[in-house]
């Protein structure tokens, strides 16, 4: 029996070969023109797989929450605060950071599209891009935190903000408690993407330690 | 456009599925797909709302059933077709059967490290801004058939200014080939109530980042 096999070996639905077909055509005429290098995109696929991620971003909540300072540069201007840290991508303008509290908790979407930080976290997964995300986000977060297995009080304020504009945003969680005297590096090791978006929480102290 | 790309609080679209340890990408077309849209991105082919409203362009029922790197890939073969840079029939052969229409220059490996960061969008301002930090404002119930960035959800209600974010280059104008017009940027918060109703949660709040001319005062 014959089977359809992609670049990785795996096979999988129409629409794989369908787009695996389309964009190979479009590489090949794109690059045959003279607009692209492969070489080029080679080094883009590799920075996001393997360097730009959402250890960026938990490098930068770790610090917040180690040093008093930096977390107050990183509410006041968040870009000039995560400028400081020489991550391998400098970040775009108007990346803004939002705090939980014990009485707020903050939550990211983009609505029309799929905007995300990605300097800070990386490309966006399948779910944050997805219309049940997208469409639930602004009028059921709570409903949402629940697939996520996340139950918050029921008078804790939620926010959430809409990345409609060049804006981005990311999460400051609220430092997990009996992590008193943690170095920055162990702090980072509790930092999930998910808690930066804002449909998660941090991992508990007995989870890494 | 009030297309099915503004989805913000839609109902009937289910649960959120997340994956664990999902890949970067899940299989290799995806990422040759994001790296081939941002280059032509990166070379002037077209700006980044250009691009956004390539992907709202494509019919509802194929935005719908087409996943999200298969809607970049769509985006990009209508587009560089609509550009004159690719014709259909040499994206049919998968060869280059014409000369190159000139762009202004080329991707090479050595503009990707300065591509992984993000462009900056902030611009001088060409006039002062005419809200400020507590002002009352209603978003315009406007309905352009072209790209907008201020979501359904929002249009005719009532919300706070709770930031001033500079001026920046105004999506509705380059997104038609109209210039960057550059426009100021808010932050303007709503309670779920005034944006679902009476039954909506009321520990609620939800801010969209609203360019100046999607905004009117709505002073007492």
């Amino acid at each position: 029996m014959a089977h359809e096999h992609d670049d990785d070996g795996h096979h999988h639905g129409s629409e794989l070969s369908e787009m695996q077909l389309r964009v190979r055509a479009l590489e090949t005429v794109l690059a045959e023109k003279g607009y692209v290098d492969p070489a080029a995109l080679d080094l883009m696929i590799e920075a996001y797989e393997t360097k730009i991620g959402p250890h960026n971003g938990a490098r930068v909540v770790a610090k917040a929450w180690h040093d008093p300072a930096f977390k107050q540069t990183l509410i006041a201007d968040a870009t000039k605060a995560v400028q400081t840290l020489g991550l391998i991508s400098r970040v775009g303008d108007h990346l803004i950071a939002v705090e939980n509290t014990p009485k707020l908790h903050n939550m990211i979407v983009c609505t029309l599209c799929s905007c995300y930080p990605w300097e800070v976290l990386g490309l966006p997964p399948v779910w944050y891009k997805s219309a049940p995300y997208r469409s639930r986000a602004v009028n059921d977060p709570r409903g949402v935190l629940t697939d996520f297995g996340v139950t918050l009080p029921a008078d804790t304020q939620i926010r959430v903000w809409d990345s409609t504009a060049e804006t981005r945003f990311i999460v400051l969680p609220m430092r997990p408690a009996g992590t008193e005297g943690w170095s920055e590096e162990k702090l980072a090791t509790l930092v999930t993407r998910d808690c930066m978006i804002g449909t998660g929480l941090p991992k508990l102290a007995s989870e890494v330690a | 456009m009030d297309g099915i790309h503004d989805m913000g609080g839609m109902h009937g679209f289910g649960k959120v599925e997340p994956e664990k340890n999902e890949p970067v990408f899940h299989a290799a077309w995806e990422g040759r797909c994001l790296a081939l849209n941002r280059a032509m991105g990166a070379i002037g082919a077209w700006t980044i709302d250009e691009g956004r409203a390539g992907i709202e362009a494509l019919p509802p029922d194929v935005y719908l059933a087409s996943s999200y790197y298969g809607k970049w890939a769509l985006r990009l073969h209508n587009m560089v077709i609509a550009r004159g840079l690719a014709g259909a029939d040499e994206l049919a052969a998968g060869h280059a059967l014409r000369d190159a229409k000139p762009l202004s220059r080329k991707l090479t490996a050595a503009d990707v490290p300065g591509m992984l960061t993000r462009g900056s969008f902030g611009r001088p301002a060409p006039a002062p801004a005419r809200f400020a930090v507590g002002d009352c404002v209603r978003a315009k119930n406007i309905h352009p058939a072209t790209h907008t960035r201020l979501p359904r959800y929002a249009r005719g209600h009532v919300g706070i200014v709770e930031a001033v974010r500079g001026c920046h280059v105004f999506p509705d104008s380059t997104a038609v080939g109209g210039g960057e017009n550059p426009q100021w940027l808010y932050t303007v918060v709503f309670d779920a109530r005034e944006l679902f109703g009476e039954a909506a949660d009321p520990t609620l709040k939800v801010s969209i980042e609203a360019f100046e001319p999607y905004l009117e005062s709505a002073q007492s």
